[in-house]
């Protein structure tokens, strides 16, 4: 059983996973973006004319928070230089000449001994890039080894209460034992008896398969939660399956969790039985400018131009490029951008799914105070920030605010109000940096004055 | 490479990229729709005049918010309908046989005055409807208190005007007996055009309940404090139980519970703070009602309590998740200490 958090908002769930999957045929370049994670960007182990293997590593970086990255194709490295990053701006990547062989460079696949080590598998989650595959891209080996000895429950993200997203829920219908074996990998490298998987209701069918394969045999608890968005935000996870609630401001390690979703936990097997690195993924694309949704097996570095021509082309003109999930996915600005790692969907939408209202203006209804999961009163967050009042926003707790877009969602009058936390938390990061360099600006002085 | 691809310009924004079906203008329509069978039933009891007065009151509602935007050349608000439902409201809180002119100047009151001057919707701080309302009740207070005969009543009563059921309550003369509680409950009495039937504004009141367009706690509250301080106190010849249904059932209290004291802009958004809001209206309705020189004081009981929602939503802040019980009673002790130590 699963316990209920409050608030939380019922979208038109839009999802398709009756669609079989299709493989996304690899075009002709790859460009691989060598930030495909949070931390410092990779540098690249190779260089132009070199002829690289499928899932050989290109690029590393010796930092902490850090994971490389793999080639998707087999081919020659044209070129190295900055491309156009699904999340804005121009990054290095390392654009691949497919030959369409796909030769490829497997690592050793672990040994029986080695799938019992800890120190093992967290070093192959490393070396295969594998990082946190629902959105956030954190290097999935430091979460781990950050929550060791800290964590006594481990938690599989299972939810994906995001509409249209299908990836997690086609895993688990088509590889349910590969994933099962994934968690039980994850389970001995965190150090702990049991994991909890839970999946939101609505994938009954995915939840009867792995229950039919025994679960217990790999220290593995299967909970249905209920649907409801968002049920698969780390917090609300950790609130469903062990009814502790993180801290403000903290991480679910600090009440002895840890969140790991279910395409990271297939990641992982494939890391350690297969010796893959991370390369592909399924990725739904769906929204009004396509005829019909596509769940795609998409390798990574596939732009969004060639994906869009692989599932049959625009139907209508898209208006915006959405990445993930509609809920929390941000915008990509051009079709030239390529899929990452992290990338769970991509939504093509036109103005059909378009709800935006110039001038809106707030009728006090509430709404979005009943529906927030964080129990923040977003319409007096959002006066304050047009007032700019930094004092009575840090008051009502909008550093809390981790961005689900309950509140927008649900606003009848349509204010911006999510967008305006966003920025209004950048607004406050800006703001400590800048009293930080004061400080230490101040510190210096004082020192050269003594 | 002749060939230029045409670039496309893409929208950005931060998320969410998809919102609700239900905007302003919905929630206004369900408000309409709520309070439409206590507006049929008004026309069939009470004739041409009540819907007359409805279309005027909301046709002026209409026009003098798209004038007033129109002049002072800001964007047009119409649309949103919430006009309307002022409109309609305040023409359900009228005598029926009201002159069609009284409506057109309390919406002008409601609609410029009251709404527009403070920057439009969701900015006013008092209910247009029940402003607009107080404002004839103070400049037409004759109009405002004759009562026309309902068709129910018609062979029964031979007069042309009426008192209400409220004024036999809290008055000298006995109740007559064609104001049974099934009466009052269905509707058959004299009174204001949508205040008489109970049961269809009560049915009205369920649908925005059921649609989530008002929440439980404000009317549930309002009417829970009318009734437990009327069971309380009794008066008059009733018994308790007949006295605080008769109490409920009489005057504005269920449309004002339902549609009034929950107008979104003007009332608390707190969940404590909706609680202490209907606790407000109701105890101060029942006060103007034992002690007051009205026989009626919801409408002012709900404008008093309008003016109470920004210091009650403040003092209602809510703790953010994560924030357990020992979290709250170790900060008051700290601040408690650091107190302490300033003495």
């Amino acid at each position: 059983m699963s316990y209920k958090f409050r608030g939380g908002v019922h979208p038109d769930y839009m999802k398709s996973p009756e669609i079989p999957v299709t493989v996304i045929a690899p075009p002709k370049q790859v460009v691989i973006p060598m930030a495909q994670h949070i931390g410092a960007p990779c540098k690249p182990l190779v260089q132009v004319g070199d002829y690289v293997k499928m899932y050989q590593k290109i690029g590393e970086n010796p930092a902490p928070v850090s994971a490389p990255v793999h080639a998707s194709v087999s081919g020659k490295v044209v070129a190295i230089e900055p491309r156009p990053h699904p999340l804005g701006d121009l990054i290095p990547a390392v654009v691949i000449e497919n030959d369409f062989q796909d030769t490829p460079e497997l690592m050793e696949p672990l040994t029986e001994e080695q799938l019992k080590d800890p120190e093992a598998i967290l070093t192959r989650i490393r070396e295969a890039g594998v990082v946190g595959m629902g959105g956030a891209m954190f290097p999935t080996a430091l979460k781990i080894r950050g929550g060791i000895g800290k964590v006594d429950t481990l938690i599989i993200n299972g939810a994906e209460c995001e509409p249209y997203l299908n990836g997690d829920h086609l895993t688990m219908l088509n590889f349910p034992e590969q994933l099962l074996k994934g968690i039980e990998l994850v389970r001995i490298a965190q150090g702990v008896e049991k994991a909890y998987y839970g999946i939101e209701k609505n994938k009954q069918d995915a939840i009867d398969l792995l229950n039919s394969l025994n679960p217990a045999q790999y220290g593995i608890e299967i909970v249905p939660e209920n649907v409801k968005y968002p049920q698969g935000g780390e917090k609300m996870q950790v609130k469903a399956i062990t009814n502790r609630e993180v801290k403000p401001g903290g991480l679910p390690s600090g009440v002895g969790c840890n969140v790991v979703s279910t395409r990271t936990a297939y990641a992982i097997y494939q890391a350690c039985y297969e010796g893959k690195s991370v390369i592909e993924r399924i990725v739904t694309y769906g929204g009004s400018a396509l005829a019909a949704p596509v769940n795609g097996l998409t390798r990574v570095g596939t732009s969004f131009e060639h994906i869009a021509e692989q599932c049959g082309g625009f139907v209508k003109t898209p208006r915006k490029i959405v990445l993930g999930g509609p809920m929390m996915g941000i915008c990509a600005t051009t079709l030239e951008a390529v899929n990452v790692k992290g990338t769970a969907g991509v939504l093509f939408f036109t103005e059909d799914e378009d709800r935006h209202v110039d001038n809106p203006t707030c009728i006090h209804c509430g709404k979005c105070l009943t529906v927030c999961p964080m129990n923040l009163e977003p319409l007096f967050m959002y006066m304050y920030y047009t007032k700019r009042d930094f004092e009575m926003m840090a008051k009502y707790h909008i550093t809390d605010c981790f961005e689900c877009g309950s509140c927008s969602f649900n606003c009848p009058a349509r204010m911006p109000l999510t967008h305006a936390f966003k920025t209004a938390k950048i607004m406050f990061q800006q703001k400590a940096a800048k009293e930080k360099a004061k400080a230490e600006a101040e510190a210096a002085a004082k020192e050269a004055a003594k | 490479m002749s060939e230029k691809k045409e670039r496309i310009v893409f929208d950005v924004a931060y998320q969410p990229q998809v919102k609700t079906n239900r905007d302003t203008q919905r929630i206004m329509l369900d408000v309409i729709i709520a309070l439409m069978p206590a507006a049929v039933w008004a026309v069939y009891q009470f004739g041409i005049n009540a819907l007359v007065l409805m279309l005027v009151s909301c046709a002026s509602a209409v026009f003098f918010e798209w004038g007033y935007r129109k002049l002072l050349k800001k964007e047009q608000t119409i649309d949103d309908l919430s006009a309307v439902v002022t409109g309609l409201m305040l023409s359900m809180t009228l005598p029926p046989s009201t002159p069609w002119w009284v409506p057109v100047i309390g919406v002008f009151f409601a609609i410029v005055v009251v709404k527009q001057l403070y920057g439009g919707i969701g900015k006013n701080f008092l209910n247009p409807a029940l402003a607009g309302r107080a404002f004839l009740m103070a400049s037409y207070a004759s109009i405002m208190g004759t009562y026309s005969v309902p068709r129910a009543l018609k062979g029964t009563v031979d007069a042309v005007t009426m008192a209400t059921p409220l004024s036999y309550m809290y008055g000298e003369a006995a109740m007559p007996k064609y104001y049974s509680l099934k009466a009052i409950f269905l509707g058959t009495t004299a009174g204001a055009l949508g205040e008489v039937s109970a049961l269809l504004l009560i049915l009205g009141g369920l649908y925005l309940v059921y649609r989530k367009v008002i929440r439980w706690r404000i009317p549930l509250s309002f009417l829970g404090t009318v009734a437990i301080l009327s069971l309380v106190f009794g008066y008059g010849t009733l018994d308790r139980g007949g006295w605080m249904l008769y109490n409920l059932f009489t005057g504005g209290i269920i449309l004002n519970g339902f549609f009034m004291a929950t107008d979104y802009t003007t009332s608390p958004v707190t969940f404590k703070g909706q609680i202490l809001y209907g606790f407000g209206i109701g105890a101060i309705t029942m006060l103007i009602r034992y002690f007051g020189g009205f026989p009626e004081g919801v409408s002012y009981a709900i404008l008093i309590m309008n003016l109470c929602t920004w210091a009650i939503d403040k003092g209602f802040h809510r703790h953010q998740f994560g924030v357990t019980k020992e979290d709250i009673a170790a900060e008051k002790a700290a601040k408690k200490a650091a107190k302490k130590e300033a003495v």
